[in-house]
């Protein structure tokens, strides 16, 4: 039997419930009414108290962000348009985000520079739940791959202009921000760059290897089971193995200490993200090169092409949209790895991160792992959109 | 003129292409028939190198395939890839225009002969130029991939099996058109095909193959009458033999003196359409027309029939 037919409700009341919709309304009801909203500290780094939604905000605003998220959580518990789910999440989103940033100057006793108030666990699950709303219901729009990036490009700016309006200033995130804000831009700009660089490197040195391994049927096993075996080694353990031969190329060899090549600091932990990305991009571009369907390959040398034209006018613009799944994999990838390098002065937002291990302040940490996360996250959604658009006018011909 | 000297192509122990010598004359159309497997389009794709032979010369014009670089003469040989082999990521005129931008013709001649060969095979070049091969029909993608063959005029084209995807009307006006070219530029081409009615309507001379070996090479009345083998008799088919027979006759050859009632049959239609109609519409005999639509004479059941016979 097929599912219920869509009908149109003649008589009596029809309900339907949407089956993420369940979930959702589930979450946001434990979320907004059992899990605290907020976190309050005398201090930086002494245990929180929880605070409910009711206790972290003026009665009257706490109303009406308990109404928004249980009329938000009706909408989508029920089959309803797309347009309400929208509007739902996004009031939802936008309420949620403006409010944190009043709860923190609520709680914070006037004067007071120590106090901290953080997000708490209630407040998270809200925004994860409202987002996956909000995802569900974007998916179901179907959207154009620019359109992706449009909504990405607008939920960014609403964020800055958040920041910059100063209503999350009393939050302990931004107060940690504060106190060290020219570090934090300039471990965010290593951070990229090491992403950015070893992915580049990856690139460089990847793309020939695997055209290499697609053409020299006899090293394909071989090259990609060493790369295989250089992703498994746990990140620590690859950058002690580094610290010996980047030491003694450092001595060793002229002008590579001027280069800032060392045994620790950015030079291993570029090496070691280097390493982990050549998998990914070797391994898609063999994939991409054997998946050029035989009859296009076989047509391009049959009309006269040379090699080399053949490389570059049919078998590359073929496997493109499949080296850059494996370039995206890498990506996204090396923003969440490149955390790792401050573990030996490396630098990036890493370092928020293992300070504020270091000193059990999880705000420190969160001002790591946050924007960590959000580049991850905005790099996909870009490349998931280009990979799109190349992958298009591309489609392998059925004949 | 393209000469097969003793070629032989063998993958490990597998013989392929066996032993196989053969001339094709220049301007004329070499059709090569023979089941699955028999080794037709290895040996099309030995004549512009994109297999190399184990055993072998091919010679054209006299001149060894091999005294110039592979590229170089694929650039100077038409190829018509079994299944059309379209470029995916390339617009219908991008793979059209894919030899002569090889040879580096100039835009305004490429998109002169990309236009002039999509009017051709009837595809509109505003319409279908800017497509992608997955948005046309299988027969379709095929002119297509017969029009990229053409597109830097080959004096020697290779046609792997161009027309299969074709419903019988188009394939038709396909043939035409390729003989028509033929005709009008003196090409040489090489064409194989399952299709025997396809055979014996385009070849000047058949070659049939089986299992690598080639077992009869002549002119098609010259297989039709005498088979080489009962294998050669098998692919011709004994029951189609009489009115293949009478395809490959006009009715302008067989017209005897006299007159006969109804509508006049063109003096160049096929004698094989004659007798069809002779017996659809139950007359002892119908009057023929020339070009001009003068009375040329009439053509008989009787007379057709001795005709449908095996030749002595
Ligand atoms: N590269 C190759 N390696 C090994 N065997 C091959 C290769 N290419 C072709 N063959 C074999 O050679 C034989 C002849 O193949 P070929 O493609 O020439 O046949 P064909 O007559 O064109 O058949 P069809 O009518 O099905 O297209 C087949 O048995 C095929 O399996
Ligand atoms: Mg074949």
């Amino acid at each position: 039997m097929r599912g219920a037919p869509e009908r149109p409700t003649g008589e009596g009341v029809n309900i339907r419930f949407d089956k993420l919709g369940v979930v959702i309304a589930a979450i946001a009801a434990y979320a907004g009414f059992l899990a605290p909203f907020a976190t309050f500290r005398a201090n930086r780094i002494v245990p929180g108290q929880a605070r409910s939604i009711l206790e972290a905000l003026p009665a009257t605003t706490a109303a009406l962000l308990l109404a928004i998220i249980v009329a938000a959580a009706l909408i989508a518990l029920f089959r309803t348009p797309l347009v309400l789910r929208l509007a739902a999440s996004v009031v939802t989103l936008v309420a949620l985000a403006l409010l944190i940033g009043v709860a923190g100057t609520f709680l914070t006793p006037a004067g007071n520079t120590f106090a901290r108030v953080s997000p708490a666990s209630g407040f998270w699950i809200l925004i994860f739940a409202f987002t996956l709303l909000l995802a569900d219901v974007l998916t179901r729009l179907n959207l154009s791959p620019l359109a992706r990036v449009g909504v990405l490009v607008v939920a960014a700016l609403a964020i800055s202009l958040l920041l910059m309006s100063g209503s999350w200033d009393n939050l302990s995130i931004l107060k940690e921000y504060f106190n060290r804000a020219d570090s934090f831009w300039a471990e965010g700009s290593k951070h990229v760059t090491l992403a950015l660089g070893s992915l580049a490197a990856a690139v460089i040195v990847g793309l020939p290897l695997g055209i290499f391994c697609h053409r020299v049927e006899r090293l394909r096993a071989g090259v990609l089971n060493v790369l295989n075996i250089i992703q498994t080694i746990p990140s620590i353990a690859l950058f002690g193995l580094l610290i010996a031969p980047l030491g003694w190329v450092a001595t060793h060899v002229p002008g590579a200490a001027a280069l800032g090549i060392r045994g620790i600091g950015t030079a291993p932990a570029f090496v070691a993200l280097f390493l982990y990305s050549l998998l990914p991009v070797v391994a898609n571009t063999v994939v991409g090169l054997a998946g050029v369907p035989r009859a296009a390959n076989d047509a391009a040398r049959g009309m006269g092409m040379t090699d080399r034209q053949r490389l570059f006018g049919v078998e590359f613009p073929l496997a493109f949209p499949v080296i850059l799944t494996g370039i995206r994999i890498v990506l996204v990838q090396n923003i969440g790895l490149a955390t790792i390098a401050a573990l030996i002065g490396g630098g990036g937002f890493g370092v928020f991160v293992f300070q504020g291990v270091g000193q059990t302040a999880m705000d420190l940490v969160l001002l790591g792992a946050v924007p960590t996360v959000a580049l991850a996250f905005a790099a996909a959604i870009i490349l998931d959109a280009v990979i799109e658009m190349t992958a298009t006018k591309r489609r392998v011909e059925t004949a | 003129m393209i000469e097969i000297e003793g070629i032989t192509k063998r993958y490990d122990a597998t013989t392929v292409v066996d032993d196989v010598s053969m001339v094709i004359e220049p301007r004329t159309v070499c059709v090569i028939v023979g089941t699955s497997g028999s080794g037709k389009t290895t040996l099309l794709r030995m004549i512009n190198r994109l297999v190399e032979p184990t055993a072998g010369i091919i010679k054209l014009d006299g001149a060894d395939n091999r005294s110039v670089p592979g590229y170089e003469l694929r650039r100077s040989i038409g190829y018509a890839i079994q299944g059309h082999g379209l470029f995916p990521h390339r617009t219908v005129a991008q793979n059209i225009a894919t030899v002569p931008v090889l040879l580096g013709w100039d835009k305004d001649r490429i998109k002169a002969r990309v236009d002039e060969l999509m009017t051709l095979y009837q595809l509109d070049p505003q319409a279908y130029g800017p497509r992608y091969p997955h948005e046309l029909s299988g027969g379709q993608q095929q002119r297509v991939g017969v029009a990229r063959a053409l597109a830097a005029e080959p004096n020697v084209l290779l046609m792997d099996e161009p027309f299969g995807a074709l419903d019988p009307i188009i394939r038709t006006k396909a043939q035409e058109d390729l003989l028509a070219i033929q005709k009008r530029f003196g090409t040489t081409i090489i064409l194989v095909t399952h299709d025997m009615e396809e055979a014996v309507h385009m070849g000047d001379k058949i070659a049939v193959m089986d299992a690598g070996k080639l077992v009869q090479y002549a002119k098609p009345a010259e297989i039709l009458a005498n088979p080489a083998s009962s294998f050669v008799e098998t692919l011709v088919g004994a029951s189609e033999r009489p009115f293949r027979l009478l395809s490959l006759g006009r009715v302008r050859d067989a017209v005897e003196i006299g007159s006969a009632e109804g509508e006049a049959i063109p003096g160049d239609a096929s004698q094989r359409d004659a007798l069809a109609e002779l017996l659809w519409s139950g007359r002892p005999a119908l009057p023929v027309k020339g070009t001009d639509g003068k009375p040329l004479g009439r053509i008989t059941v009787d007379g057709l029939v001795k005709r449908a016979a095996r030749p002595a």
